[in-house]
């Protein structure tokens, strides 16, 4: 098994329901994303996920000189931001693109899937 | 000397497919596969001409290879396991049959066109790994610099190996949408060939045979699905025609082709392909196109063509792929069936002011309909979106041959 980020991409300005058009369609969402996370859990996949405060809350920490400079911000000033992102172990990339696009449609939203380096798990 | 060369290495690229495929299965990791087999064909050219080239070449090759990895494995064992490992590709299923063919040319086949891959990333790697063509024959027929190529493949091979693209045919469920995009790619390859972009060769045969010869294996491997069977009338049928499409550096349309230099046996078995995938009644893209062809080449003359028969087949491709594109092709047959005018008003509604065929089918409608100086513009507007030397060649005739604007 390996190791899938699977990250949530939506825009940087958020409007009062977030992403959504209204508020039972972000009700509707959230409930989903709960229910496909259950799902993931009962599945065996489930690693981790959160949601993410939005992309104005970050901070940019660069820690290569002799002290770290810590910028406001996120670390790309672009329309499209993380918003959130699970943790998933899959066997192979097209196990890992299924669930994406169940989470995707739970969610409504892109999402980027991106293996770790390295992770490999037994189970 | 050479010409004993030539032999093995004809040998080395018609085995390569099967070779780096059952390597890439045992091994788990096409870098290793790809290695290995050049290390086979530099034992080959030692050997062959001395020995003669064995009875079974394709073992020969898939013995010697196999062992060279062993030996390359064994050695790199000690020096960084962990880093190799990260470069070996995933099997599921290591020892179990795909499905109802077990050939591991399939599996290799769904990996370099999965669509994890950037387009032109799956169409260089179908060609290096399955087709044996070297990365500077890709590099030239694609007419980009050898290390862009290079690039492009090192790319799609790092992200098979390190995303975990899986080495497998996909389940019946994801079967057909799988196989569009294989068979995407294989008709890419071709139309790359048969109206090249860039100044070189109008046509490229080695990119429509090796497309033809690719199309063929994956028929072999899958003889019961219509839209292989259908590609494959579809690419013979188009080929068929290749000789008589350009002369003397300028493309031949359809309708001024010599058709008595059109390959009959290629035809022949055309025919009998779109026949018999028709018959298993579930009809697709390819399958419509290669029967729009087989018209075509069913008729003696371009006015004997049944072009009601034509239409009717873009009617049916429509219902599927409600494409501008298909609704431009559909018009020229209108044209025939309903008069230029007719097809001009369907043709003016298509937002397609970018596309050279556009541009050249308007401009021969209104020069049927005698509209000499909107024609003239129309050609100049095709010559300029064109980047095919016999295409532009031909347009360039065409509107050379408008009669003068009369003086005012």
């Amino acid at each position: 098994m390996t190791q899938y980020l699977l990250a949530v991409h939506g825009p940087a300005e958020m409007g009062e329901f977030g992403d959504y058009g209204s508020r039972e369609a972000m009700e509707a969402a959230f409930a989903a994303t709960d229910a496909f996370n259950d799902e993931l859990r009962a599945e065996g996949s489930w690693v981790f996920a959160g949601g993410l405060q939005p992309a104005s809350t970050a901070t940019v920490v660069d820690g290569q000189g002799a002290s770290p400079v810590v910028t406001d911000g996120p670390y790309l000033e672009t329309k499209e931001v993380l918003a959130g992102f699970w943790i998933v172990k899959a066997p192979d990339l097209d196990a890992a693109l299924a669930l994406a696009a169940r989470g995707s449609k739970a969610c409504g939203g892109k999402i980027e899937v991106r293996p770790f380096d390295g992770l490999e798990s037994d189970g | 000397m050479q010409g004993e060369r030539a032999a093995v290495e004809r040998v080395f690229r018609e085995e390569y497919g099967r070779l780096i495929a059952s390597l890439t299965r045992r091994f788990r990791s096409i870098d290793v596969a790809e290695e290995a087999a050049g290390e086979a064909l530099v034992a080959a050219l030692e050997k062959w001409p001395e020995s003669g080239i064995p009875p079974n070449p394709g073992g020969w090759l898939t013995t010697t290879a196999g062992n060279r990895a062993i030996d390359r494995l064994r050695r790199e064992k000690q020096r960084d396991a962990k880093h190799q490992a990260a470069f070996m590709t995933y099997d599921d299923t290591p020892h179990e049959p795909t499905g109802p063919v077990e050939d591991d040319r399939l599996r290799l086949l769904f990996t370099c066109c999965h669509p994890a891959l950037a387009p032109e990333g799956r169409i260089a790697l179908t060609l290096r790994l399955l087709g044996g063509l070297t990365v500077p024959e890709i590099a030239q027929a694609f007419l980009v610099p050898e290390t862009t190529m290079g690039q492009r493949i090192t790319r799609a091979k790092q992200k098979i190996a390190l995303a975990k693209v899986p080495y497998r045919v996909p389940e019946a469920g994801d079967l057909p949408e799988r196989l569009d995009g294989v068979l995407a790619v294989l008709f890419l390859v071709f139309n790359e060939g048969y109206l090249a972009t860039g100044d070189g060769d109008p046509v490229r045969a080695e990119l429509t045979g090796e497309a033809i010869r690719l199309t063929r294996i994956l028929r072999r491997l899958l003889p019961e699905e219509p839209e292989v069977a259908g590609l494959l009338g579809l690419l013979v049928l188009t080929e068929a025609r290749r000789d008589t499409r350009v002369r003397d550096g300028q493309l031949v349309p359809l309708a001024e082709q010599d058709r008595s230099g059109w390959d009959r046996a290629l035809i022949d078995e055309g025919h009998a392909l779109i026949r018999e995938c028709l018959a298993i009644n579930r009809p697709g893209r390819y399958q419509i196109l290669g029967a729009i062809n087989a018209v075509h080449t069913d008729a003696p003359t371009t006015a004997d063509t049944q072009w009601s028969q034509v239409v009717a087949l873009y009617d049916q491709l429509t219902r599927l792929d409600p494409s501008p594109i298909v609704a431009l092709n559909r018009a020229v047959a209108i044209a025939e069936l309903d008069g230029p005018e007719v097809a001009l008003a369907q043709v003016d509604r298509l937002p397609l002011e970018s596309y050279h065929a556009w541009h050249a089918t308007r401009a021969d409608l209104l020069r049927r309909l005698g509209r000499h100086v909107e024609a003239g513009a129309a050609y100049d507007a095709a010559i300029a979106a064109t980047s095919n030397s016999a295409e532009r060649g031909y347009l360039t005739g065409k509107r050379a041959g408008l009669p003068e604007p009369t003086q005012r």
